[in-house]
């Protein structure tokens, strides 16, 4: 077993893996979730416990003034556990993006954002232009950028070179739950870039995120595949099986693929 | 800011609403039951840092932003 292990690994612990590292941060997790869309808050935050996540995604949005005690996350996830992203989800301009960028930073947790400028209100597929004016700006303040992007190698490089601190390509599209679309550009978007890669958006099911981390991405974040679970919490737990799965699966190294059978028993010593 | 004055008209998150004058960022906030450690505040476009808000006077007609976070992906 321990020879297939890539060499940057402890040779003989094959469940050594090297953390998840953004901006110099690392983590346990190779999951990260949302926080949208649950029934309940309290389905939401067991899910996340179950899930195993340290990194929770949160929205900016005006505070309801009429009724304000429900709706702040804050009310019910400790930030003292989980490391809040905050999103510029819904915005569609670059200005817009560094506006919610700022206004989360200010909240005090981090400098950390996850940079989202839509182009289409029915795909909400990015804006890739508006997406790295944005990047550059927020990374000219500071920011620590994890840039949310389709799978195409040439935005994400240019991305990377706008100084981002993780490129997010999707899936698919976010919430359509239709898993990894096309394999081969995600994959050669982790080969080619040094920035860690962060899958982001449409993995359904727990085979989707087994699936995508197989490719070798660095991690995955999903949150309407839990939250429209029918039991959000044992989905959690099965991604959480997943991503491990699959991330293991990928330093074990497959086999390779054949267009012929291959026995597995021996073809000798067969009687007469 | 002992002073009673008139009420202020200002907008906050598009709303017109009248608060008690004179008003620093901080009391709007005491004035609308918001607690400061989970809301960023913009005033006319320009964020109000937390240690600020108690220090930055809001004048008639001004616009003010509240935000905080919510559920989201």
């Amino acid at each position: 077993m321990t020879g297939t292990l890539s060499p940057d690994l402890a040779p003989t612990d094959t469940l050594a893996d090297s953390p998840l590292t953004i901006a110099g941060r690392s983590f346990r997790s190779r999951l990260m979730v949302g926080t949208g869309k649950y029934r309940s808050n309290e389905d939401m935050v067991r899910a996340i416990e179950a899930s195993r996540a340290e990194i929770v995604t949160v929205a900016v949005r005006r505070v309801d003034l009429d009724r304000t005690k429900e709706a702040g996350v804050l009310y019910h996830l400790s930030p003292a556990r989980y490391f809040l992203l905050a999103n510029t989800a819904g915005c569609y301009t670059a200005d817009e993006a560094v506006r919610y960028a700022r206004l989360a930073r200010e909240a005090g947790f981090n400098d950390f954002v996850k940079l989202e400028v839509i182009g289409d209100r029915e795909t909400l597929l990015p804006d890739t232009d508006g997406l790295l004016a944005a990047a550059r700006t927020l990374v000219r303040e500071g920011f620590q950028v994890l840039a949310y992007t389709n799978d195409d190698l040439i935005t994400a490089l240019r991305l990377e070179d706008a100084g981002c601190a993780a490129i997010m390509p999707l899936a698919s599209p976010i919430g359509s739950g239709l898993g990894l679309i096309n394999p081969y550009s995600i994959r050669t978007i982790k080969r080619r870039l040094a920035a860690p890669v962060i899958v982001d958006a449409g993995v359904g099911t727990a085979s989707d995120a087994c699936v995508t981390m197989e490719q070798g991405v660095d991690g995955i974040l999903m949150n309407t595949a839990l939250a429209e679970a029918r039991d959000p919490v044992a989905m959690a737990r099965a991604m959480s099986l997943a991503v491990e799965s699959g991330r293991l699966a990928h330093l074990a190294g497959r086999m390779p693929r054949r267009e012929v059978a291959m026995p597995s028993s021996p073809t000798r010593g067969m009687l007469e | 800011m002992s002073t009673t004055g008139a009420a202020l008209t200002v907008s906050i998150n598009g709303e017109s609403r009248q608060v008690p004058g004179p008003a620093t960022l901080l009391d709007v906030l005491a004035h609308l039951g918001l607690d400061a450690r989970m809301v960023v505040a913009e005033l006319n476009g320009k964020i109000v840092r937390r240690p600020h808000l108690g220090g930055t006077a809001v004048a008639e007609g001004d616009a003010i932003e509240l935000v905080h976070f919510v559920g989201g992906g």
